[in-house]
């Protein structure tokens, strides 16, 4: 009886221990977000400042700035635009994520050829991108706004719907899905958290209220776009192309199990 | 027994409503795969080839994951049919290459360079070595695994058909068909079974 009273004993007290030691490191982890997360340090912002810029600049066979861009609100109007992004747009009978919009209004509004702009689209050293400056500037403008999926055209509701099933449609060499590693609850590949964004959730909230984000392991402000691309990538399937409609889907899915989570942006992370 | 049936049964039936509510507002199958279709401007067709989900994962893909019985042992059947064992009937390779396949998660992306030999990378879902502390949970823990079976060499066997094709055990299973998918060879798949099985191998110290 002693012994197992022992064992008992010893058995909590490691157990205590273990919590202890797992709440120590997820407190660590907290502190280091904190201390990183002040806008005075987050290098998220130099592209928020470019982004100003890039916005106002005269360019295009128009020789035009973007401020007469709409994007969604009205022309030139940005606060906001962005937590109701993707949208329909009826002027391109298309629905729309923020980036798609941005390459279309430069083609339209400035009548630019993209193809440079898209040839950088994700930043390396040495070569900034206009898309990640310009993206991270009109996100910011929709901070502490909540993200609103928009709902009320037939067609927002189609792309959310397939969305939904792109999330759930399993191919690839690995027969991966984004439902693989985002389908369940607390969960991680090696040590790394898996937001669950198979419901909708203070995780989905959470995840895509922090997004365009500084990286600090590349050095670089990634947009959604580089984030889904980056997914499919470890999802064992092909590169999808910038500025996709499946992406914009899976955008548009996110954000309505994501609806209602408070932008916080660029945020920055790992 | 049955306390810890009747729970499992209320969440497998919440499962299926929650299943047929989500399958009201699905999508015409064709749609999706228009816009798929429009993704992968610079995709080869070998690469196309593989986001075209063969007959067990469409019918996976149909059900969410959670298919019905008869379909499960459909799924199984033909999966067990893939299923390549060794000609010389050994199982257990070399546990220490066994590991260096567990944890390399190298191969199958976009961004490898050519000729890129792929790891199984089961760390990042599986707990093996017990001294390894960064280890995934999205697939239950390894540890202890062949230890807990008395080295079985049925057990081994079992477990080389698992990681050939885990859909000819569990249909619809998360975890990649490795063998038969062509993501890892027969070797590399018999020094797995080794570093679960392999009495030296540190998963059961």
């Amino acid at each position: 009886m002693r012994v197992v009273a022992l064992a008992i004993a010893v058995t909590a007290v490691l157990a205590a221990l273990g919590a202890r030691a797992d709440d120590t490191g997820e407190k660590e982890i907290e502190r280091y977000r904190a201390m990183i997360s002040d806008p005075m340090s987050n290098p998220g912002f130099l592209s928020v400042d470019r982004g100003e810029l890039l916005w106002a600049l005269a360019r295009g066979k128009k020789a035009v700035s973007l401020e007469t861009c709409d994007l969604g609100e009205s022309p030139g109007k940005l606060e906001g635009a962005y937590a109701r992004l993707p949208r329909y747009f009826a002027d391109a009978d298309r629905v729309m994520d923020v980036e798609q919009r941005l390459l279309w209004c430069m083609q339209t509004v400035q009548e630019l050829d993209t193809k440079d702009v898209v040839a950088r689209r994700f930043s390396k050293p040495g070569i900034e991108s206009d898309m990640e400056d310009l993206v991270a500037y009109i996100a910011n403008k929709s901070t502490g706004m909540k993200i609103e999926p928009q709902a009320s055209k037939p067609q927002e509701r189609e792309v959310a719907a397939v969305g939904e099933a792109l999330f759930y449609r399993r191919a690839g060499v690995n027969d991966f899905s984004c439902a693989t590693c985002h389908g369940d609850i607390g969960k991680r590949i090696r040590l790394q958290q898996l937001p669950d964004l198979f419901h909708a959730s203070k995780a989905a909230q959470e995840t895509m209220a922090s997004w365009p984000t500084y990286r600090v392991s590349q050095s670089a402000l990634r947009t959604l776009q580089h984030r889904m691309w980056d997914c499919f990538r470890q999802q064992r399937w092909p590169e999808p192309d910038y500025g996709a409609d499946s992406i914009t889907a899976l955008i548009m899915f996110l954000n309505q199990q994501a609806a209602g989570g408070e932008l916080a942006v660029p945020s920055i992370k790992r | 027994m049955k306390i810890l049936i009747a729970p499992a049964m209320i969440g497998w039936l919440a499962l299926v409503v929650t299943a047929q509510a989500q399958e009201a507002a699905r999508p015409d199958a064709a749609l999706v795969e228009k816009y798929l279709a429009a993704t992968f401007s610079k995709a080869s067709p070998e690469w196309l080839a593989r986001i075209k989900p063969d007959e067990t994962l469409a019918v996976c893909n149909t059900y969410r994951n959670n298919v019905p019985a008869a379909e499960a042992e459909k799924i199984v059947q033909l999966e067990m049919a893939k299923v390549v064992l060794p000609k010389d009937g050994k199982f257990l390779g070399d546990w220490k290459a066994g590991f260096k396949v567990a944890n390399d998660g190298r191969g199958g992306q976009f961004s490898d360079p050519p000729g890129t030999v792929s790891g199984g990378n089961c760390y990042a879902c599986h707990q093996l070595d017990p001294a390894e502390v960064s280890y995934g949970t999205l697939g239950p823990s390894l540890k202890g695994y062949g230890k807990d079976r008395n080295f079985s060499g049925v057990d081994a066997k079992a477990a080389f058909i698992k990681i050939f094709d885990s859909q000819a055990v569990l249909a619809c299973s998360n975890m990649p068909r490795f063998g038969a998918n062509k993501v890892l060879s027969e070797q590399q798949i018999k020094d797995l079974v080794a570093y679960l099985f392999d009495p030296a191998s540190p998963v059961n110290k």
